[in-house]
């Protein structure tokens, strides 16, 4: 298997139970026990209304394609493999989510219904993907 | 108290751009760009006594004003940096005058110079980009504006012929302006769809081109401003914006921040959108130009494709915009290049626009845009009769 080239996260303190659930090939959101928000990314106060009170909480794995691009050429030499379908995915909780969309670019389109898949890119990390439902 | 009428700009300098960085570095254009924007104010150095500088990307660094006042020799009661990205230029106009207001200082040099090259480190080591988009290859500013053109696109039925126009409109103009990078040749809508797809759904022609270059202004309050050598440009209004960082987490990827910031520019003016003579909106692609023009209240919201298409945004058209070329044309010198707006509406009011100078122009709204449509600058300028 060849050498993975592409930017890795650093998971903080923060984000730290969003990867290891991914690399359990789990879907976890941050849930705001004060307001009820799903918060994705991963912060340290809900963005609705300050609170501290958040939990993490499993999603569940459904979505929509709420915009996307076909990125035929990138900026960067490490995704010199392009075209990839880049995406954000409007998640059944309500947050965004940037991520990719798998299988042929001309399956995607706004609006069309998909759910997550876990991408294992080296032994460490696991990325968070959608395919088509 | 508000900041209208309390300041105005008095001196422009731009260099033009060159693609290859060369042996510059960003220090050197800076002083070059500073020196001519003073001498086209009339003024010495010894009279700049604020200086607000943008850090170039080339050359990312901490206390960056100072180092730049220090390498040309000026003495400031005033230093500071602005980091609002491609809103930096806009941004630097209200806060020079605002210092300028509140008797800080008297004379502002807004500056920046950039290389067209990619300096050690330009985001914090541990950030959302970082973590979140990166890896998914979210990089540069071309994703994020192709999602809010396919989102656009979905929303209002926007067409590719459409943001392909206002491509075509400002090179039209740029064919008159010496100093734009594109200025050899006119563009056609199907030259646009033509050139190579990079991010679905923008052409390479929509997408904004690097290069090296700098730009400056001189800010300076009324005793300054009535010894100055060209008409100054007063201004009226400014309003500034900001709902979100990375574009996934913004409220909406269709209605901008630029709505507020130019509903405060417009207040603070008592003016509206079809007072205005000219437009400078921030061009860093085609589809910025069409979302800028609906937020800022110059057509219904969805309607800026169809409003391009049955407007002329050339320099003798009815609706002049971007008459330098915009960036699109003119070309992107870092955070100059968002000063490039700032710097066309001033030699259009000031009566200095040569070939394609936009005939009785009095009032013009410039909009500044950071990032992917986050930090929004807008401006109200006027040359009084």
């Amino acid at each position: 298997m060849s050498e993975y080239l592409k930017p890795l996260p650093k998971p903080t303190p923060i984000s730290r139970p969003f990867w290891e659930a991914a690399r359990r090939h789990e879907l976890m959101l941050q849930h705001c026990a004060d307001c009820g928000a799903f918060v994705h990314y991963p912060r340290p106060r809900c963005p609705q209304c300050f609170s501290e009170r958040l939990e993490w909480r499993r999603a569940c794995g459904r979505g929509t394609v709420y915009s996307y691009t076909l990125v035929r050429r990138a900026s960067s030499r490490a995704f010199a493999d392009a075209p990839y379908v880049l995406a954000i995915v409007e998640l059944e909780e309500g947050p965004h989510m940037t991520t990719n969309i798998v299988g042929p670019a001309d399956r995607v389109g706004i609006g069309i219904p998909v759910e997550v898949c876990f991408d294992d890119v080296t032994p460490e990390h696991t990325l968070v993907k959608f395919k088509p439902a | 108290m508000s900041l209208k009428g309390q300041a105005a700009a008095i001196g422009i300098g731009e260099l033009k751009p060159i693609k290859e960085p060369g042996d510059h570095t960003a220090l050197a254009l800076m002083g070059a760009v500073a020196a001519e924007a003073i001498a086209d104010a009339g003024l010495d150095k010894r009279d700049i006594d604020g200086l607000l500088v943008g850090v170039p990307f080339s050359d990312p660094g901490m206390i960056y004003p100072g180092v730049a006042a220090e390498v040309m020799g000026i003495n400031v009661r005033m230093l500071n940096q602005v980091d609002i990205g491609g809103a930096t230029g806009a941004g630097m106009i209200w806060r020079a005058a605002a210092a300028i207001q509140a008797g800080m200082c008297s004379t502002v040099l807004c500056l920046m110079a950039d290389l067209n090259k990619v300096g050690d480190q330009r985001m914090p080591t541990v950030s959302v980009q970082r973590e979140f988009e990166l890896p998914y290859g979210n990089i540069g500013a071309n994703c994020g504006y192709a999602m809010i053109a396919h989102r656009h696109m979905h929303e209002y039925g926007t067409t590719a012929r459409q943001m392909a126009k206002v491509a075509v409109d400002q090179r039209k103009s740029a064919l008159r302006n010496p100093l734009a990078t594109f200025n050899d040749r006119p563009l056609t809508i199907d030259e646009v769809l033509a050139s190579r797809m990079i991010v679905d759904p923008l052409h390479l022609y929509e997408i904004v081109s690097p290069v090296s270059g700098g730009a400056a202004v001189i800010v300076a309050g009324p005793e300054v401003a009535r010894r100055a050598t060209h008409p100054p440009v007063w201004l009226l209004g400014a309003g500034e914006y900001s709902n979100h960082s990375t574009i996934t987490y913004a409220p909406s990827l269709t209605t901008s921040p630029i709505k507020p910031a130019a509903e405060t520019a417009f207040a603070m003016a008592g003016l509206t959108p079809g007072d205005m003579d000219l437009v400078c909106p921030y061009d860093c692609y085609t589809i910025t130009v069409i979302i800028t023009l609906e937020d800022a209240g110059f057509c219904k919201k969805g309607q800026g494709g169809p409003f391009v298409m049955e407007h002329d945004l050339a320099y003798d058209g009815d609706f002049p915009c971007n008459t330098h070329g915009g960036q699109l044309s003119f070309g992107q010198a870092g955070l100059a290049g968002g000063m490039s707006h700032v710097t066309e509406a001033l030699r259009q009011l000031m009566g200095r626009g040569g070939g394609r100078q936009v005939s009785n122009a009095a009032l013009a709204y410039v909009n500044g845009n950071g990032g992917i449509m986050s930090e929004q600058a807008s401006l109200i300028l006027e040359r009084r009769s």
